[in-house]
C-alpha cells in the first residue's frame, strides 16, 4: 500500500512553510508561536473572569490574534493562487462537538498540534512528547471506530 | 508576526491540513503525509530554537522566551480530550484558522466550539 497516495512534496514543502513561519517568528520576536492560546487570549477582552484577566493572557493577546490572522490571510493567499474554494464535508455536528473537546483539551493540556506537536517537539520537550503521543493515540482511535461504525463523512 | 503566521498559514493551506478530510485520512492511515508535515515544521523549527540563542544575545524584538516545563496530570487529560475531538472532527487550532481563510465556511462551528471549550476550561478547569 503506498503510504503517501496523493504525493508527498507538497506535505513536505507545507511543512516547511509552517516550520519557517514559528522559525522566523521565533528569531525575530523569541516567541514560541502555538496556535490554541489565542482561543483563551481572546476572551480577555470579553470577560471580566479572573481567569481571563491573567497579566500573561492580556499580554499576549495583541500578537496571538495577529498571528491567527496571519494564518487566516496566508491560507487565503494560497487559495487564491488555486482559485477555488474549499468547504468540507465532515457533518456539522463532529465540527461542533470536535471543536468543544479541542477548545477544552488544548487549553487544559496548554498546547495542541503546534504548541506540543511542532514547538514543544523541535525543543525537546518531554511534557510535550507525552501529550503528542496521548492525543495522536486517542485520535487515531477515535477515527478509526467512527470510520468502522459508517460515520461518513 | 503576521508574515511569520502568513507562511505557516500558506504552509498549512498547501499541505491541505486546512481539510479535515486529509487530517482524517491520515488517523484511518489512508494517506501519512501528516507526518511529513510535522517533520519538515519541526526540522526548521528546531533549527531556528538551537540556532537562535546561539547567534543573537537577544532577538530584535523581546526575548527569547524559555519553554513552561513539567508534566502535570492535567497535561496528558487535557490531550486526551484533543485527541478526542481531532479524531471526531480532524480538527486542530491552527489548521481550523486557516481552513477559515480557504473559505471553508462550516469551519466557523468548529471555531466556535473550541473558543466555547476554552471559556468552559477557564472557568471550571483553570490552570496554573
Amino acid at each position: 500500500m503506498n503510504p503517501f497516495p496523493n504525493g508527498w512534496w507538497p506535505y513536505l514543502a507545507g511543512g516547511l512553510l509552517v516550520g519557517a513561519g514559528t522559525g522566523l517568528i521565533f528569531l525575530v520576536t523569541g516567541l514560541r508561536a502555538g496556535a490554541s492560546s489565542v482561543f483563551t487570549t481572546t476572551w480577555s477582552w470579553l470577560s471580566a473572569h479572573e481567569y481571563f484577566q491573567r497579566p500573561a493572557f492580556r499580554t499576549a493577546r495583541v500578537w496571538r490574534l495577529v498571528f491567527s490572522l496571519g494564518l487566516i490571510a496566508g491560507a487565503a493567499a494560497y487559495q487564491v493562487r488555486v482559485g477555488e474554494v474549499f468547504v468540507t464535508e465532515v457533518a456539522p455536528w463532529r465540527l461542533l462537538v470536535g471543536g468543544l473537546l479541542v477548545g477544552f483539551g488544548t487549553r487544559l493540556s496548554r498546547g495542541c498540534t503546534s504548541g506540543h506537536g511542532i514547538c514543544g517537539l523541535a525543543a525537546g520537550s518531554r511534557p510535550s512528547l507525552v501529550a503528542v503521543l496521548t492525543f495522536m493515540g486517542v485520535a487515531i482511535v477515535v477515527a478509526q471506530l467512527l470510520r468502522a461504525a459508517g460515520v461518513t463523512p | 508576526m503576521l508574515a511569520g503566521g502568513c507562511l505557516f498559514g500558506y504552509g498549512l493551506a498547501l499541505s491541505g491540513m486546512t481539510r479535515p478530510e486529509v487530517v482524517l485520512d491520515f488517523l484511518t492511515f489512508r494517506d501519512l503525509g501528516l507526518m511529513l508535515v510535522m517533520a519538515g515544521a519541526i526540522a526548521l523549527t528546531a533549527t531556528a530554537f538551537w540556532l537562535g540563542p546561539r547567534l543573537l544575545a537577544r532577538p530584535p524584538c523581546g526575548e527569547f522566551e524559555r519553554p513552561r516545563a513539567g508534566l502535570r496530570a492535567s497535561t496528558v487529560i487535557g490531550a486526551a480530550l484533543f485527541g478526542l475531538g481531532w479524531g471526531l472532527a480532524g480538527i486542530c487550532p491552527g489548521a481550523m484558522l486557516a481552513s477559515l481563510g480557504t473559505g471553508n465556511g462550516p469551519i466557523l462551528l468548529g471555531i466556535a466550539g473550541t473558543f466555547l471549550g476554552a471559556y468552559l476550561q477557564g472557568r471550571f478547569a483553570p490552570e496554573e
